[in-house]
């Protein structure tokens, strides 16, 4: 072997080892690495103190998605929790909030004022989690997280399985009436990606709800985030939700 | 040919056609992309479905570009926290599709609000409203009497 010979294997050594270099798996490392290379991570924030349950962000949630108005399938409701004296926690969503509440009765039960402890609304969407379980389960990579952290799913690759709906601990996932694929809360990816907010976030009166970017340290979301005393959903369960709540009470499931 | 060799070829041209067909049908962009193989496996080219969605509701500002009388009007009111879009509906591609909004007058729609509901830890306690609304004026529309641009009293109709 000679000198030109020696370096012709080595070179094609090196270009081999690059390409295959090219196709391995990506370590979760690498991966995390590729996820930080985006400046945004979507994060949700929910004033319980401020929801009044008028359901007006449920109404533009089922207009703006399309997801057939009197279905029983929603992305977002609206939960109302009556805490009563004698330990008794009620709570209901009828059609779940989106026609706000209109009545006392909770549960088909008519509550005495003077017996109330505590009663508050507690909206719900996605929590987009950081390890969606939803996104684990699915046998086909048909729903997947994106860079910013949200979790979509593909209509025309979902095979209709149901595993998503079952994986989510919050159930915030359902089957689209119409298309018969697995349906969820995408934070309005079509809105926050082309400069406007959430309809949820713009049709509450209240600013009960807020999103922001986690990653801009100048977000008030993120401020209040990292500066106030804030809850999430389950967070026993590992999954990493980024609905983030101001004043969640124990009985909040 | 030799019979034990047949189950062999057979064998072949079956996973040759698995792997023909599965080149032509899964999508060209499907791969694992930036969340890793767990969370990232899908086909890149569907974030452009969910980015090319069409938005509905425009906002307040969009309304105030042929309304500014009525927008200047309700934000002159305590409804100004109220987006137009929530009881006129929305715009989409109004005045062109839809060329009129149909508006929310219902009764159920101030209630969502105006129900008082004494819940002390939360916001709809502050709120005014009734406690028993079918004892004023039922079966009568709010807005054929109150203004809901201008819902103080003295914007009576």
């Amino acid at each position: 072997m000679n000198r030109r010979k020696f370096l012709k294997i080595i070179g094609g050594m090196a270009a081999g080892a690059g390409a295959i270099g090219t196709f391995r798996f990506l370590a979760p490392g690498e991966a995390e690495a590729l996820i930080k290379s985006s400046n945004i991570r979507w994060a949700f924030l929910v004033d319980t103190y401020k929801c009044v349950g008028c359901g007006m962000c449920v109404k533009a949630c089922k207009l703006e998605n399309g997801i057939p108005y009197d279905a029983p399938v929603t992305r977002t409701w609206v939960e109302r929790y009556v805490i009563l004296k004698d330990g008794d926690v009620l709570a209901d969503t009828p059609k779940g909030a989106r026609d706000g509440f209109t009545s006392p009765v909770t549960e088909g039960r008519q509550v005495n004022p003077a017996d109330i402890d505590k009663a508050f609304f507690v909206p719900k969407l996605c929590n987009q989690c950081d390890k969606p379980p939803c996104v684990q389960v699915c046998p086909v990579g048909a729903t997947y997280r994106t860079a910013q952290g949200i979790v979509l799913v593909d209509r025309t690759w979902c095979i209709g399985c149901g595993y998503c709906i079952m994986a989510c601990p919050y159930g915030v996932r359902f089957f689209h009436p119409v298309y018969h694929t697995a349906e969820k809360c995408t934070f309005c990816y079509h809105r926050i990606n082309h400069g406007m907010t959430t309809a949820c976030v713009q049709a509450c009166p209240f600013d009960a709800r807020k999103i922001g970017n986690l990653k801009d340290p100048n977000d008030p979301v993120t401020k209040v985030i990292m500066t106030e005393r804030v809850a999430v959903l389950k967070d026993e369960y590992g999954t990493k939700p980024q609905v983030y709540y101001i004043g969640l009470d124990r009985n909040v499931r | 040919m030799s019979h034990t060799w047949k189950p062999v070829f057979v064998v072949l041209a079956i996973l040759a056609a698995i792997f023909i067909a599965r080149t032509i049908i899964v999508p060209p962009k499907f791969g694992i992309w930036e969340s890793g193989y767990m969370y990232g496996w899908h086909n890149k080219a569907n974030e452009q479905f969910w980015l090319n969605y069409k938005a509905k509701y425009k906002g307040r500002d969009y309304c105030n570009g042929c309304h500014p009388d009525k927008y200047s009007a309700i934000m002159n009111s305590p409804h100004a926290i109220i987006q137009c879009e929530d009881c006129h509906g929305p715009a989409i591609d109004h005045p062109d599709n839809p060329p009129k909004l149909a508006i929310d007058k219902s009764r159920a729609l101030c209630l969502r609000c105006h129900v008082k509901l004494p819940y002390p830890t939360s916001h709809r306690n502050d709120l005014p409203g009734f406690l028993n609304p079918d004892e004023h004026n039922p079966g009568i529309e709010c807005v054929s009497c109150h203004n809901p641009h201008s819902p103080v009293l003295g914007g009576m109709r």
